[in-house]
């Protein structure tokens, strides 16, 4: 009976008109009423998606859970969700994450909390309508219109500079998107169609590849950020508030990659192949020199910031290595590798922000100096951290490791030098994350501020635990993730390496 | 020989009863203009039923074809009367409170609704210029309702000075295709210029047209006045001349360039292709400087007009139905925007600066949320329906071959979203000067629910409209 029962929409729209019915309904003035209906969508939503992985048939590349229904019908515009083996990790991420950050929420946010609730349930569920899109409009308006709850959370419950975060933020995300808007619009012309896999399909000159390769990595590289358009992101993290850092960087810079995967590679593989050798270049330089920038920073959200986007530099390397490389198994092994990097930083980033926000909430300070022997007073927080911590640096056990593992790997088979500089993150990431660790957590007791704080509370010890248990689960037996991907990558391989230009025109 | 009047109907209703409100209205000791305000909107109510109930499913040529009726004119005459009652009932409160309360401005409302109906349904130069004339004349008028400011007095004079050049001009461009042509009806000039090769005199009076158009329109580089009668005019009187005249506007322009003049599209589409490329770059840039709310909104109208441009400059049915769809929805955001004005304009004090909004989000967080709603709509957001609006245009001119165009009208809209960020940020993010709540009558709370809801509805099921649009163009 489930089966008929169209999940996916409800993953979209239960958070989204749950939040506005929290907005516009009990509000501030029933607080508790707030926040136990949202906890509660929340809760649903994240039940939804486990569902969802359980009826998931691991065997197919297939679309599953297929809604179509009309939406515009003068222009070929459909209402059609559906997911494969690469957004279902996305949507359980997303849920999973929207939940926690809500739950941290509770008592972490002190101003107008039951809008803060509305916001990051109307972004889980829009996000989960980015990955659940099979229509090129669809996908579009979803990417778009989060923007707003994004805007409205760092804008309003951010730091001392968040207006000016947030502008940037917004303005340079939309620069991305709407040349993105224009190359779907040209080629929804051209196919007749806007149906994602319609527009996979479609036969395209080299010319016009180039151009609409270009327009879709000025969204995508905004967004996952690839350098040199990443200089948002540092500025997003540090203003905003702790859940909206943890969404920014758990979910919505996967959906960069995301795009990758689902866009640039199967529509324009011929201009990926023609461009690759850049794509790998800014990679490489995001993996090494924003690992060096990491290094030199003084505040520990923006330290956080900068080694998220050398660690997007995998995804980007992972994904753009398989144009060198030859072999089937190499090539699904880049993907894996990072599509597990974009599920791994998800729950390693957003574990370390949560972590950020236990000490920010008791010393409102985020600057690394005003840190020092922190363990004395809150030993399991500590312990909690180094894992954390381990797990960014890539540490074997965690999934940190495997992400990282799995594409240096195969871009050693594509070129030796490319695997040797990516490889160099081995050394930055540990230098980065434990040298901060060893400033804040070990050494004197810095202030007496930091000799009274309490050790983390049963709410934060439920998130952190989460998090932990998952963190290892999925660095010591990555199998069923890479199972469920699996088919659905090989299919996207297969069409990345088809000239469009020969072959089908 | 009998002529059949039913056609007509509701122009003929309309007419019938401006003059019997302006009657009433003369005689009526009614202190607060309460029934003139009533009859108004009734006979508004009962032409826009009329109008529905005769709604042609075919193109009618009636009246020696200086009439036509056809889906194009029915929705034009719909939407512009559905966008005036929604502008009087903005109005009210405003009026109340300043010495513009008399009668004479909702009959002079009807009368401009009467002139953009004629407008609408023109099949000869004659009928379009005088229904254009009607419409400016009251207009006109309208701005100058307030008599004793100097302000609303100076941006009237503008006004007027400014279209009636531009109504010579269009004149002028008229008598001379007359003159080659020795045609007055739509329909016969665009056979000559099936038969005839177009003369360059023939050229140089659409040049005049084009230009007398682009004046009422307000696109660059005949903007000058916009911004001016925006600031000046009253802000009710604002709201209305940026809403329902466009759609008004655009009948006009299609009625002489898309059925007149499409034999030469290759003449006038390069002449427009100038025309919305300086308006959507200058409308921005210059928008981006402003302060004043309504100087902010003017510019943003004139970029606005440069997007809705790109859907005519395409030249085929799918263009004209995008840049329909355009301005409908560009005329409903505009209408809703001033009305926001209107409801934050505490007792006689105006709304002027954006530094006004500081913290509405917290005073008024419905009126808040509504305005942001409004402003991300303009600047193209989904899922609200300036989004489509902004799809339909692109798809419009690429579908013509126009990449170029296409690209700058999506740089321009990243510079447009700067500053209608910037309200934004100044409703939510900034901490209010004055804690004072803002306290709206019923009425305009219910306009501005309409607006608001009708910007997010049809941003999230747009098919209809778009059907309706489309539907409007299948006899070109």
């Amino acid at each position: 009976m489930l089966e008929q029962l169209p999940i996916l929409s409800f993953l979209i729209w239960i958070p989204v008109i749950g939040g506005l019915v929290i907005m516009f309904g009990p509000g501030d003035r029933l607080l508790s009423i707030s926040q136990r209906v949202g906890i509660l969508l929340g809760i649903i939503t994240l039940l939804l998606s486990c569902w969802l992985t359980w009826a998931f048939a691991t065997n197919t590349a297939d679309m599953q859970f297929v809604e179509a229904s009309r939406w515009i019908p003068s222009l070929n515009i459909r209402y059609e969700l559906a997911i494969d083996g690469i957004s279902l990790p996305l949507i359980v991420l997303t849920s999973l994450i929207g939940l926690l950050v809500l739950i941290s929420a509770t008592a972490s946010i002190k101003k107008r909390q039951s809008q803060y609730f509305a916001a990051v349930l109307m972004m889980t569920g829009l996000m989960n309508g980015v990955f659940a899109a099979q229509d090129a409009i669809l996908f579009y308006v979803f990417w778009e219109a989060m923007l707003i709850p994004m805007f409205l959370l760092i804008g309003i419950w951010g730091g001392p500079n968040r207006i000016y975060a947030t502008v940037k933020f917004f303005l340079f995300t939309f620069f991305g998107s709407i040349f993105m808007l224009v190359a779907l619009i040209y080629m929804g012309r051209e196919a007749d169609s806007f149906a994602i896999s319609d527009l996979q399909k479609l036969p395209l000159s080299l010319t016009e590849q180039k151009w609409i390769f270009l327009a879709f990595l000025l969204a995508f590289a905004v967004k996952i950020p690839m350098f040199p358009v990443h200089t948002w992101l540092p500025d997003a993290h540090v203003e905003a508030p702790t859940g909206g850092s943890v969404i920014l960087a758990a979910i919505m810079l996967k959906m960069g990659g995301y795009g990758f995967l689902r866009f640039s590679l199967p529509v324009t593989p011929d201009a990926v192949a023609e461009y690759a050798y850049w794509l790998i270049l800014f990679s490489l330089i995001a993996i090494v020199y924003i690992g060096l920038v990491a290094l030199a920073q003084k505040d520990m959200k923006k330290l956080i910031a900068y080694s998220s986007i050398a660690h997007m530099g995998f995804v980007t390397l992972g994904t753009f290595i398989i144009v060198y490389l030859t072999a089937m198994q190499a090539q699904s092994m880049a993907l894996q590798g990072a599509m597990v990097q974009m599920i791994s930083h998800g729950l390693v980033s957003g574990a370390l922000f949560f972590s950020i926000g236990v000490l920010y909430d008791r010393m409102h300070s985020r600057d690394i100096a005003d840190y020092g022997g922190v363990v004395n007073s809150m030993p399991v927080f500590a312990s909690l951290l180094m894992l954390f911590i381990l797990a960014n640096a890539g540490l074997p056990g965690t999934s940190g490791f495997v992400g990282e593992f799995f594409v240096i790997i195969a871009s050693f088979q594509a070129d030796w030098r490319i695997a040797m500089v990516a490889g160099l993150t081995l050394i930055l990431a540990a230098a980065y994350s434990l040298w901060v660790y060893k400033r804040v957590i070990f050494g004197k007791t810095a202030n007496e501020a930091v000799a009274r704080l309490d050790d983390v509370t049963k709410r934060e010890r439920l998130v952190l635990f989460t998090l932990a248990i998952l963190i290892i689960a999925l660095g010591v037996y990555p199998q069923p993730l890479i199972e469920i991907m699996q088919p659905s990558l090989e299919k996207i391989i297969e069409s990345a390496t088809l000239s469009k230009i020969g072959g089908i025109g | 020989m009998t002529v059949d009047l039913m056609p007509m109907l509701p122009e003929i209703f309309l007419l019938t009863a401006a003059c019997v409100v302006l009657l009433i209205d003369v005689f009526s000791k009614d202190f607060d203009r309460q029934l003139t305000y009533r009859l108004a909107q009734l006979s508004l109510l009962v032409t826009g039923i009329m109008v529905i109930a005769q709604f042609p499913d075919l193109q009618y040529h009636l009246y020696q074809r200086h009439f036509i009726l056809d889906p194009m004119a029915g929705m034009v005459k719909i939407s512009v009367i559905a966008l005036t009652m929604v502008a009087m009932i903005f109005a009210r409160p405003y009026i109340l409170q300043r010495p513009i309360l008399r009668g004479e401005y909702f009959i002079l409302h009807l009368f401009a609704v009467l002139g953009m109906m004629v407008l609408a349904g023109g099949g000869s130069l004659l009928t379009l210029y005088l229904g254009l004339e009607l419409l400016s004349l009251s207009l006109y008028a309208l701005v100058a309702m307030h008599r004793h400011s100097t302000l609303s007095s100076e941006a009237a004079v503008k006004y007027f000075v400014m279209g009636a050049i531009a109504s010579g001009f269009l004149l002028y461009g008229m008598s001379m295709v007359y003159g080659i042509t020795g045609k007055i009806h739509i329909t016969d000039i665009a056979l000559y210029l099936e038969a005839n090769e177009a003369s360059l005199t023939l050229r140089f009076g659409l040049v005049f047209m084009v230009v007398a158009m682009a004046f009422k329109f307000g696109a660059v580089p005949f903007q000058m006045w916009v911004p001016d009668v925006y600031h000046g005019a009253p802000t009710s009187v604002t709201a209305f001349i940026a809403s329902a005249p466009k759609i008004a506007a655009f009948a006009l322009l299609i009625r002489i360039l898309g059925y007149g003049f499409e034999q030469i599209l290759i003449d006038w589409q390069s002449m427009l292709i100038i025309i919305a490329t300086l308006s959507m770059v200058v409308g921005n840039i210059v928008a981006l400087a402003q302060d004043n709310i309504k100087r902010l909104l003017a510019y943003s109208a004139i970029a606005h007009v440069g997007y809705f441009l790109l859907g005519i400059i395409a030249g085929n049915g799918a263009g004209y139905s995008a840049a329909f769809f355009y301005i409908i929805a560009y005329a409903i955001m505009s209408l809703g925007g001033f009305g926001c004005l209107i409801y934050l304009a505490k007792g006689k004090q105006e709304v002027s600066l954006i530094s006004e909004f500081k913290g509405l989000g917290q005073r008024s967080p419905w009126g808040g949320l509504l305005i942001s709603i409004l402003f991300l709509s303009m600047a193209g957001l989904p899922p609200f329906v300036g989004f489509w609006a902004k799809l339909e245009v692109i798809r419009a001119v690429l579908d013509v071959g126009l990449v170029w165009l296409a690209i700058l009208a999506a740089v321009m809209s990243i510079v447009g979203l700067f500053y209608y960020l910037k309200v934004v940020k100044t409703i939510f993010f900034d901490q209010p000067e004055n804690e004072s709540k803002v306290k709206a009558e019923r009425g305009l709370r219910l306009a501005l629910g309409i607006s608001g809801i009708a910007v997010v509805a049809l941003g999230l099921f747009p098919a209809q409209l778009l059907e309706a649009c489309r539907q409007a163009f299948q006899y070109l």
